[in-house]
């Protein structure tokens, strides 16, 4: 393991820590008592994900299909648990009708969804959902607040997670692709 | 089309599997399995799903993972769970100890007049959840197999369990909960001493 050029733990921290909106949205988060994430993984929530399956007072759940998430996070809510959902702008298109648990149960609900397929976008399979991401949102009854920086996205987060946690909505954060960045190969 | 071979009444082996349940939460799956679990009792520990297919179990993890303090029991039908096969794999990995899924399994859709369903056809659901991880998993179709399930699902366990208990076709009268989702909600929180949201 001296080879310094292999992957490290520190390194892995470093390079998470260098990353600040995780590690900002991460503090928030536990602060606003989250504790259980579910996810289906992206790379724009990579380095959250990390964070929050690195901390030992964190339930995470890693998810065959976004809708999954709503369920968990309607049950963790009748035991007693603040929940917040990770997924990409595709699978807010797998979560339609379960939206409803959480629409018609008034059920607390929190989804951060970074966006595909409407910035610098390469892959055109990407684009029918990344149109119809708010719109489904919106149909389905869930509130969504946009942010398309880091310093908003953390100020839009918290304001979600009241709106969310205190005053029973749900709620989605859209992240735009512009401020996660092109894919990188 | 396979015959269920099954004499069991499911209003019958859900009462029996709810006897003297003491503290047992219970998130019941829409259609038959809601009205089962109405039958057998209604009490605020129970929450009742009327929509929401193939989320039921996933609605008992997330409870389960914030109360592993108490027993959880999702008690669904066929059609609900072949809805959401995925979490059985969710549920497979995460391994909660205070969780077990019923399946009451008629191989039929009763809600829309008793369509058959994959396990009508002979598709095993007992096998997914085996293949998914879970680590006691047992098909039934007595009553007295169904009463050795209520004591089981009593007791910590390594792994999440699974049930499925086959019951005979024959529709029953049904017995209605109340449609509120945030009344179930706020009266479930309430019974655990949580506030109303």
């Amino acid at each position: 393991m001296s080879d310094p050029t292999s992957s490290t733990a520190a390194d892995k921290t470093r390079s998470v820590l260098e990353c600040h909106w995780s590690v900002e949205l991460y503090n928030r988060l536990k602060g606003a008592d989250v504790r259980q994430v579910a996810y289906v993984p992206d790379a724009g929530h990579a380095q959250l994900i990390e964070l929050f399956n690195a901390d030992r007072d964190i339930v995470t759940t890693v998810l065959t299909t976004e809708e999954e998430g709503v369920a968990i996070a309607a049950g963790a809510w009748l035991g007693g648990d603040r929940t917040v959902l990770l997924m990409q702008s595709s699978g807010v298109g797998n979560c339609i009708n379960m939206l409803s648990l959480a629409v018609v149960g008034r059920f607390p609900l929190l989804m951060l969804v970074t966006m595909r397929g409407e910035w610098a976008e390469f892959n055109p399979w990407q684009v029918p959902m990344g149109l119809a991401t708010e719109k489904c949102l919106h149909a389905i009854g869930v509130r969504c607040l946009r942010a398309e920086s880091p310093d908003a996205l953390v100020e839009t987060v918290i304001s979600a997670a009241k709106l969310a946690y205190d005053a029973d909505q749900q709620v989605a954060v859209i992240i735009g692709q512009r401020m996660i960045g092109e894919k990188k190969w | 089309m396979v015959d269920q071979h099954s004499a069991l009444g499911r209003r019958e082996a859900v009462a029996v599997l709810l006897k003297d349940r003491g503290d047992l939460l219970v998130v019941s799956g829409l259609g038959s399995p809601s009205y089962d679990v109405h039958a057998a009792g209604d009490q605020p520990g129970n929450f009742y799903l009327w929509g929401a297919m193939g989320g039921a179990a996933l609605v008992g993890l997330g409870l389960a993972l914030a109360r592993p303090d108490r027993k959880v029991a999702v008690v669904t039908g066929d059609g609900e769970q072949l809805m959401g096969l995925g979490g059985l794999a969710t549920i497979g990995v995460v391994r909660p100890r205070n969780l077990t899924i019923v399946v009451i399994d008629n191989g039929r859709y009763g809600e829309t007049g008793m369509q058959v369903s994959h396990t009508g056809l002979d598709l095993d659901l007992s096998r997914i959840a085996a293949a998914c991880g879970f680590g006691d998993v047992r098909t039934v179709s007595t009553l007295v197999e169904v009463t050795a399930l209520r004591e089981l699902m009593q007791q910590e366990s390594d792994g999440p369990r699974f049930f499925v208990v086959k019951v005979k076709t024959d529709a029953e009268e049904r017995s209605l909960p109340f449609r509120d989702a945030v009344h179930g909600k706020n009266r479930f929180r309430a019974y655990l001493g949580l506030p109303p949201s």
